[in-house]
């Protein structure tokens, strides 16, 4: 027995080393951000009240953004951020989900059909900068203008991936059975998949517009020379538009302090709004499963 | 996946049925969608390549390895933030990839089972937060900090003439290549650490269970089985993380003091490809300067796509993530 001694010794000392290091690194990473969420919290919160502290101050909504120095909110990015977004969203819907139905109902393992897959992981993962680069490129520069149109291509471009992937996802889960049974009732394929197969995928489909939309929401590298940025509230997407994102980034780089405050209540509100998407999309998935 | 892959109702259906004539119009109108998503990034590649054509052909290959960067003179060379994007991700993945191990496992074996499932949607949910927001933490807070109680002492102590005396030396102001490293550890962590404790979660439950039944550690079940099993998809979600570094543009450009030039120590300024693209584009004036910031994204491009690539290769292999 006593020749195993040592070695028992050694096992408790890997064991409780180990652990250890898992108990700090779990407590340092979650302190971390904690801190972030913190900041954010408790900076961007500022923009939402009247600077001396008397009540709710909702100028971030009514007004535009403003000169140094000056009173003024977010209302022009919030707009041009909004309108980018659903623009982006109605093309990148349209694309992906039947990208995606092609991908699940017609192509499954042919080579084509995987070499889209591929591509289509790749372009979800690119760096969103060089999607604003090949934007600039195609619309900005042969327009001879940037515009909130180009910002919202670029944007479905960052989103149409997503949902490609998830609609595929979601179509390949509906048992083949539901998709004979149709056809086996005279139904046409086509009818098949828009009926039947996209009717029960719905919320996992919608599930994943959502996602799409909260990762959109807060890109701001391919909106900095697509979009560019208005100083004015403008519902013209064919002129430089403003947008919450590039706002933030020039407002928290610049000198002035009401500036930097509006970027943090700027930060703060994108943020909400991602965690407020993300948390229903995710409430959204589970639906299935209880029903 | 679940549902049997290999029946496919558009090719088996019946073509009698009334309505069918639309099918085909259907399937092609879907096929178009796919193709118009792999011409996208088609066109993003070539477009890339036509923009940094004339840089290429100006400098030649010398544009890879000369670091200087210099509008004025019209001179440009991707060396410096070649070195300052791989320099930065790499070093962001080392701080990341133990602490994003550790909550992973934390999650997994250690943690009250109470605090699990909202630790770990927590975790989730911090991985979908705007890059900017970390990069405005970065400069407001994580800057002055990191200047007064980290490189202050650090370069006080230093002793001149020494290799560590040239790592540390740069403005104390918080921001450089270490800074924008941290940083963008905090911002890979919680998708890292999401991805790997959906990994350990795959883990059929008897696996695990066998091995502590033989008597094993917790350390031993995760060193000798946990890891084994899920080593491939590990590896590929730590390569997903790496691409996330590489390309992130918000929480670099903030804090990493964009100097141009060849990095020389932790402390000094720095810019990588992303930082500069974002910089400078919108003001690029003339044609060389545009080529070039073109160039250096087809650089990054090719990076990205090396690293993503391999990524999804492994994943693919492990599990559908």
């Amino acid at each position: 027995m006593t020749a195993f001694a040592p070695q028992r010794l050694s096992r408790t000392i890997a064991e409780g080393a180990f652990l250890a290091f898992c108990w700090v690194a779990a407590a340092v990473a979650l302190l971390a951000l904690t801190a972030i969420m913190w900041s954010l919290v408790s900076q961007g919160i500022g923009g939402f009240f009247k600077p001396d502290g008397s009540g709710l101050d909702l100028n971030i909504f009514t007004m535009s953004t403003p000169a140094p120095g000056s009173e003024g909110g977010l209302l022009n990015a919030i707009m041009g951020s909004l309108m980018m977004c659903a623009a982006a969203m109605l093309g990148a819907v349209f694309v992906g989900v039947l990208a995606g139905t092609w991908l699940s109902e017609f192509a499954r393992d042919s080579r084509y059909g995987k070499i889209v897959r591929f591509l289509n992981d790749v372009l979800l993962s690119a760096p969103s900068i060089l999607v604003g680069l090949f934007v600039y490129e195609i619309l900005v520069a042969p327009l001879k203008g940037f515009s909130g149109f180009a910002g919202a291509v670029a944007l479905g471009l960052i989103a149409a991936p997503v949902i490609t992937r998830t609609t595929e996802d979601v179509l390949r889960l509906q048992p083949t059975a539901l998709r004979e049974a149709s056809v086996a009732l005279g139904a046409p394929v086509w009818r098949t998949i828009l009926a039947v197969i996209w009717k029960s995928a719905q919320g996992g489909m919608l599930t994943g517009a959502l996602l799409a939309f909260a990762r959109i929401s807060g890109e701001t590298a391919p909106l900095l020379f697509t979009a560019l940025n208005n100083q004015f509230l403008s519902l013209d997407m064919t002129k430089p538009t403003a947008n919450l994102p590039v706002v933030i980034f020039n407002f928290a780089l610049s000198a002035y302090d009401d500036w930097r405050r509006l970027a943090w209540a700027g930060a703060l509100l994108i943020a909400a709004t991602v965690l407020t998407v993300t948390i229903i999309a995710r409430l959204l998935a589970q639906e299935p499963r209880r029903s | 996946m679940t549902a049997d892959a290999s029946v496919l109702i558009a090719a088996d259906a019946p073509r009698s049925a009334r309505g069918t004539g639309l099918d085909r119009a259907f399937e092609i109108l879907c096929f178009t969608a796919a193709t118009f998503l792999l011409a996208a990034l088609g066109g993003l590649i070539v477009s890339l390549m036509i923009g940094g054509w004339p840089a290429f052909a100006h400098f030649g290959i010398g544009f890879f390895f000369s670091a200087e960067w210099d509008p004025v003179k019209e001179i440009y060379g991707a060396a410096g933030a070649v070195t300052g994007t791989l320099v930065t991700a790499t070093l962001a993945l080392i701080f990341a990839l133990p602490l994003a191990l550790g909550v992973a496992i934390f999650l997994v074996e250690l943690c009250p089972s109470r605090l699990r499932r909202p630790i770990g949607t927590a975790v989730e949910l911090l991985a979908g937060i705007p890059s900017i927001v970390y990069g405005m933490w970065g400069l407001f807070v994580f800057a002055p900090w990191f200047s007064k109680h980290v490189q202050m002492p650090i370069m006080m102590s230093a002793e001149p003439g020494t290799l560590w005396e040239t790592l540390t030396t740069g403005v104390p102001n918080g921001s450089g290549i270490l800074s924008a490293s941290l940083i963008l550890a905090v911002m890979i962590l919680p998708f890292m650490a999401a991805t790997l404790r959906e990994l350990f979660l795959t883990i059929p439950p008897q696996v695990r269970e066998s091995a502590y039944g033989l008597g094993s550690t917790t350390f031993e079940v995760i060193d000798k089985v946990s890891l084994p099993y899920i080593r491939t998809g590990a590896i590929g979600a730590v390569m997903l993380g790496l691409g996330r570094a590489l390309g992130e543009t918000m929480a670099v450009t903030f804090i990493i003091g964009n100097s141009h030039g060849f990095p020389t120590s932790m402390f000094a300024s720095g810019s990588t490809i992303a930082s500069t693209i974002a910089n400078e584009f919108a003001e690029a004036t003339g044609v060389l300067h545009t080529s070039s910031l073109i160039a250096l994204g087809l650089v990054l491009f090719v990076i990205t796509f090396i690293v993503l690539a391999l990524a999804r290769v492994l994943i693919g292999k492990q599990a559908n993530l």
